[in-house]
């Protein structure tokens, strides 16, 4: 049964993703990112991180989807120009990006970590809950938990910033 | 289902993700991209938590979501901020932020 909801997870992942970079509108783009994102969430499930499971569907699915989806229907269909900057670049990028995937891979698989080849430890019931995830991070990650708040609020003050019309754009 | 497997699809995603930066001229979708290579690290990090059994990792997946929503926001800023400009939005040309 874990086979099969891996392996479902994996293919919506993998698809959403092959699709994200293959369409070519960038509202469909946006629509398969969508996809993408469900299905991990699927296999964080999977993973036993049911809090961030529900924070990646609600944060992620939910809230910055929308903005992408916004952005890409306020920007409409951008033409792509075929001119590459350097000569082959649409062949040389696959060819880099399978050796990214051959060197990672032997990296994982190489390293002899023993527990890589079990499906974990077992654990309690309450691993990953918002329960155990709120009491780390308010107890032991207390600064991190802080700074990215900060940098959430500085990110508001940017988007405000960037957004905002110029007063000689308006009366324009 | 091994921890292995989880790793390798992560490692598969994040290179799908840089294939993408590569070979997309479009701003938005390259900011799509940086989300699937995000996104990617992100299982990495929950399958260690769940091969040592212990919740930090997903801490840090936490962690790594607000990051990703502040690069969305900022990004998203400049591309709206480019297109009022009529600065074509395409990464080739784009290449000074100076307004």
């Amino acid at each position: 049964m874990k086979e099969i909801c891996f392996f479902a997870g994996a293919i919506g992942c993998l698809g959403g993703a092959i699709a994200v970079i293959g369409l070519r509108n960038p509202f469909y783009s946006v629509l398969a990112l969508i996809v993408h994102l469900i299905s991990l969430a699927g296999l964080f499930l999977l993973l036993r991180a049911e809090f961030l499971a529900a924070a990646q569907i609600v944060v992620y699915a939910g809230a910055v989807m929308v903005l992408y989806v916004f952005v890409a229907a306020y920007v409409g269909n951008v033409e792509e120009s075929l001119w590459e900057p350097i000569p082959g670049q649409r062949w040389l990028a696959p060819v880099l990006g399978l050796a990214l995937f051959v060197e990672l891979s032997i990296a994982i698989i190489g390293s002899g970590l023993k527990s890589l080849d079990t499906e974990g430890p077992t654990v309690e019931l309450g691993f990953g809950s918002p329960e155990a995830i709120g009491r780390l991070l308010l107890e032991r990650f207390l600064i991190a938990f802080e700074a990215a708040s900060l940098l959430l609020l500085i990110a508001a003050v940017g988007a405000v910033v960037l957004a905002a019309r110029r007063r000689e754009e308006a009366t324009s | 289902m091994d921890m292995s497997w989880y790793l390798v699809l992560s490692a598969l995603l994040f290179a799908t993700g840089a294939v993408g930066v590569l070979i997309r001229r479009s701003p938005l979708v390259i900011l799509l991209c940086l989300e699937l290579m995000l996104n990617a690290g992100n299982l990495a990090l929950i399958t260690f938590s769940r091969t040592l059994g212990d919740e930090e990792g997903q801490v840090f997946a936490l962690i790594v979501m607000v990051i990703a929503a502040c690069e969305v926001v900022i990004g998203l800023g400049i591309i709206v901020a480019a297109y009022r400009r009529r600065i074509p939005l395409n990464v080739d040309e784009l290449r000074a932020l100076r307004g």
